[in-house]
C-alpha cells in the first residue's frame, strides 16, 4: 500500500514538471499578463484578509472571554495566612483539652465582649473542659427569660446547663452600633466559615502591625490587618501579652492566647472531632483486615485458573480430518 | 490437626443452632475486645490531651463521677 501510493506520488510529481505543462503556463503568462496578475492580487488579498479576519476574531474572542479574570486586587484578597503545624488537626490527635479550657477562658474574658457563641449550650462544656459544677455555675451567671406564667408575664431565671450561650448584644443592629457599623460575626462556626480556618484566624489575631505600613490607606474607624481581605478591619487588635491569667500557669503571650482561642473555636465548630477520628481509625483498622482477607480469598479462588497449564498437541501430520473439520483422535 | 478440626466440627459446626450461636457470640466478643484494644491505643497516643486525663485537676475533692 505504502509502496503503491509513493509510486503514484512520484508519477504525479513527474507530470507537474512535464515539459508540456510548463510551456503552457509560460505561454499563458506572457499573453495574459495583466489579468493574471490581477487574479493573483485578488487571491492574495483574499488569503490575507481571511487570515486577518481569523486572527482578529480569535483574538477578540480571547480578549472577551479568554483572559484570566481577577475579581480582586491582592490587597482586596488579603495576605494568605502562613500554615502552622497544628497538633489537633493531625489525623490521630484529639484536641488538647487543657488548651480548650484556656481558649475558652480567652474567649470569655476577651472576645465575648463583642462576639457571640450562640450555637453552644453550656452542657457541651461538661466533659470537654469543665466539670458539671463549673458549667452550672457559669450558666447561672446569665439570665434567661422564663416561659410566660399564668398572667402572661415573662420573668427572669438563672441559666441552666441546657441553655445556649447569650450574645453580648441584644441584636445585630445594637452590635453594629457599638462597633462603628461593623458586625462582629458569631464565632460558633468561624473556623469552618473562613478560608484557611485555624491558620487564618491565628494570623488575623496576631497579624496586627504596630502601625500600618507607609502608603497603606486605612479608613478612619478601621484597623490595618494584612490578613483581612481589604486590609481594613473593624476589629481592633484584641490580644496583648499578659491579658489573661491562665490558671494552669501557662504564660499568656499573644501567640499562646491566639493559639488557645483558635483551638477552642475549632472545637466549637467541630465538637465531634475527637470521636470522629477515634471512629475513623477503628474503621481503617477493620477495613484493612477485611481488605487483606478479600485479597487472600481472591487468590484462593483464582489459584485454579492461574496455575493451570494448557498443552497443545498438534495432530499427527497425516491424520484424516473428520467431517465438520474438527480433528479427533 | 484432623482431630482438632473434627472436634470443632462435632462440637460447633454440626448443629446449626450451636454454630449460629457461636458466630453471634464471637461477633460480640470480637467487637468488645477490638474496641477496648483500639481505645487503649488511642488513649495512649493522646495521653494527656483528653478531658479524662486532666479532669482530676479540676474535680477537686468532690467525689462525684459525673457525665
Ligand atoms: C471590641 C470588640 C471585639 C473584640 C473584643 C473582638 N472582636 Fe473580633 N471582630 C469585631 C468586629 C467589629 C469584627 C468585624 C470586623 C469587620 O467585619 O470589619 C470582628 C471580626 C472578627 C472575625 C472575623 C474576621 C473575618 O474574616 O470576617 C474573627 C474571626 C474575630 N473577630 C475573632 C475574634 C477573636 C478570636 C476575639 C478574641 C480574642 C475577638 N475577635 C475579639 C470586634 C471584636
Amino acid at each position: 500500500m505504502l509502496a503503491r501510493s509513493s509510486l503514484r506520488a512520484a508519477r504525479s510529481a513527474r507530470s507537474i514538471s512535464s515539459p508540456t505543462v510548463t510551456s503552457d503556463a509560460q505561454r499563458n503568462a506572457s499573453s495574459q499578463s495583466s489579468s493574471e496578475s490581477a487574479a493573483a492580487w485578488k487571491s492574495n488579498g483574499l488569503l490575507a484578509s481571511s487570515t486577518l479576519l481569523a486572527v482578529g476574531s480569535v483574538s477578540w474572542y480571547y480578549y472577551q472571554f479568554g483572559r484570566p479574570t481577577q475579581a480582586m486586587t491582592p490587597a482586596e484578597e488579603g495576605l494568605h495566612a502562613p500554615v502552622h503545624p497544628w497538633e489537633h488537626t493531625k489525623l490521630y490527635k484529639t484536641f488538647d483539652h487543657s488548651a480548650l479550657r484556656r481558649g475558652f477562658q480567652v474567649y470569655r474574658e476577651v472576645c465575648s465582649a463583642c462576639h457571640s457563641l450562640q450555637r453552644l449550650p453550656y452542657r457541651k462544656f461538661v466533659g470537654s473542659f469543665m466539670t458539671v459544677d463549673e458549667a452550672k455555675a457559669l450558666a447561672e451567671e446569665s439570665e434567661y427569660d422564663t416561659d410566660p406564667n399564668d398572667e402572661g408575664e415573662v420573668e427572669k431565671r438563672p441559666g441552666k446547663l441546657s441553655d445556649y450561650m447569650l450574645a453580648p448584644y441584644k441584636n445585630d443592629e445594637a452590635a453594629r452600633a457599638a462597633n462603628n457599623g461593623a458586625l462582629p460575626p458569631d464565632l460558633s462556626l468561624i473556623t469552618k466559615a473562613r478560608h484557611g480556618g485555624c491558620d487564618y484566624i491565628f494570623a488575623l489575631l496576631t497579624g496586627y502591625p504596630e502601625e500600618p505600613p507607609a502608603g497603606a490607606v486605612v479608613q478612619s474607624g478601621l484597623n490595618f490587618n494584612p490578613y483581612f481581605p481589604g486590609t481594613g478591619i473593624g476589629m481592633a487588635r484584641a490580644l496583648y501579652d499578659g491579658l489573661v491569667e491562665y490558671e494552669d500557669g501557662t504564660s499568656a503571650t499573644t501567640s499562646q492566647m491566639a493559639k488557645d482561642v483558635v483551638e477552642f473555636l475549632n472545637w466549637a465548630a467541630e465538637p465531634e472531632m475527637d470521636d470522629r477520628k477515634r471512629m475513623g481509625w477503628k474503621v481503617m483498622a477493620v477495613t484493612s483486615v477485611l481488605f487483606g482477607l478479600s485479597v487472600w480469598v481472591k487468590r484462593y479462588k483464582w489459584s485454579n485458573v492461574k496455575t493451570r497449564r494448557l498443552a497443545y498437541q498438534p495432530p499427527p501430520p497425516n491424520a484424516q480430518k473428520q467431517p465438520g473439520s474438527v480433528f479427533r483422535r | 490437626m484432623a482431630g482438632v478440626l473434627g472436634g470443632i466440627y462435632n462440637s460447633i459446626v454440626k448443629r446449626n443452632a450451636v454454630f449460629l450461636t457461636t458466630i453471634f457470640a464471637g461477633a460480640f466478643a470480637t467487637n468488645i475486645i477490638f474496641n477496648i484494644g483500639a481505645d487503649s491505643v488511642w488513649d495512649q497516643i493522646n495521653k494527656g490531651r483528653q478531658w479524662k486525663d486532666i479532669k482530676q485537676r479540676y474535680m477537686g475533692d468532690q467525689e462525684e463521677e459525673d457525665e
